[in-house]
């Protein structure tokens, strides 16, 4: 039963909001482990947000049709289904479509307001491979934990997107962290 | 329907809502960029970025989570006046969230940049940052949700659908936003 007092909504999220602020903080360690490369390349700045939201976007979009297909008893959690097919290869084309313009996008509003340091290639290069190797790890992530959710017997649309949005938005950027040490 | 008819289906369905969200993550980004002088000034500021960003999400998203299933379910009325009793409980709710949870990150980061002996800002200043930052996005955010949810409601739209796009794109721009405004605040009273 959902409580409507002010005391009884903030005990029932404040627990969870918690943990997942210190899991983010966790993240936010790594940011500021790199954090000279950062401000040495504005641009790679500029990708800081989007690769973070980015992940946690096409992860809870996923989740939420998955979601729904079990809940209306479509999903079989087969490797040939064909829900679940259909839904990673469209995660993956969202990214694989999106994210060269994104890293296009953050290169010329960066050389618009400021100055940049890389070449457009290497920013383009580096969101495009952040945004597969996410795009990736988000349909796992979100696979897992919609399946894990429905084996406990939980309503999926509960847990998962929490989970799947707050584990990707670490996995984007452990992701930035690792393509940037691998390609500057 | 073929895996590939699906798979278009779900391409299209989900592309506006991402291009939109993309369009404010870079938005987002030009601001965290501007902000390089004062994330330079605040050593410690970045480590706080992801959770700040993230609280905005967390409690604002299901801010909007919440007014949609109580609207579906009748218990409030799509009204703007804080009358309600439920309305106002969520809403006062979500604001005290947000500014706890904007402060315990602030105090929890200070303290893992203090243990890891790396180079941080004074507890004050990270904490005040934070505080200001999260209770200003909180206002604003909450002034979002509340008229994109019960607007869209009034106007036929399935709310549920359009809580979750709204806190994701605005939440990001304003949460970086009013991090850069706290910061510039708290430097100018001599923070740092």
């Amino acid at each position: 039963m959902t409580r409507w007092t002010v005391r009884g909504i903030i005990a029932d999220t404040l627990p969870v909001l918690v943990v997942l602020t210190i899991v983010e903080l966790g993240s936010g360690l790594v940011l500021d482990t790199f954090q000279e490369t950062l401000l040495q390349y504005p641009s790679l700045l500029v990708l800081v947000p989007i690769t973070i939201g980015m992940a946690g976007n096409l992860g809870s979009i996923m989740a939420s049709r998955l979601s729904t297909a079990t809940h209306l008893g479509l999903l079989s959690f087969e490797p040939t289904d064909e829900t679940l097919l259909a839904n990673a290869l469209a995660t993956v084309g969202l990214a694989a479509t999106l994210f060269p313009v994104v890293g296009a996008g953050a290169w010329g509003v960066q050389s618009l307001v400021g100055q940049t340091v890389l070449p457009v290639a290497t920013v383009v290069v580096i969101a495009t491979l952040c945004g597969g190797i996410l795009a990736l790890l988000a349909v796992v992530v979100t696979i897992t934990t919609t399946y894990v959710a429905f084996r406990a017997g939980a309503d999926p649309d509960d847990v998962v997107l929490p989970v799947v949005t707050n584990s990707c938005d670490v996995l984007g950027v452990l992701v930035l962290f690792g393509v940037v040490r691998l390609l500057v | 329907m073929s895996i590939r008819e699906t798979a278009t289906e779900a391409y299209r369905e989900a592309l506006p809502v991402v291009v939109l969200s993309a369009a404010g993550g870079l938005f987002s980004g030009v601001v965290l960029g501007e902000m390089e002088a004062e994330l330079a000034a605040v050593p410690g500021l970045l480590l706080l970025v992801p959770a700040l960003l993230a609280t905005r999400g967390n409690v604002y998203g299901s801010l909007g989570a919440r007014l949609a299933s109580a609207l579906h379910q009748g218990l409030i009325e799509p009204r703007l006046d804080l009358d309600d009793d439920r309305t106002r409980a969520a809403v006062a709710a979500a604001m005290a969230n947000g500014i706890l949870i904007s402060c315990f990150a602030g105090v929890v980061g200070f303290a893992l940049l203090s243990v890891l002996a790396r180079e941080h800002a004074s507890l004050v200043t990270l904490l005040g940052i934070a505080l200001i930052a999260g209770a200003v996005s909180g206002l604003l955010l909450t002034v979002a949700v509340v008229v994109v949810v019960f607007l869209g409601y009034r106007r036929g739209l399935n709310p549920d659908t359009l809580a979750g796009p709204v806190v994701t794109t605005t939440g990001d721009v304003i949460g970086v936003a009013t991090l850069l405004a706290a910061a510039r605040i708290v430097l100018a009273l001599g923070g740092g």
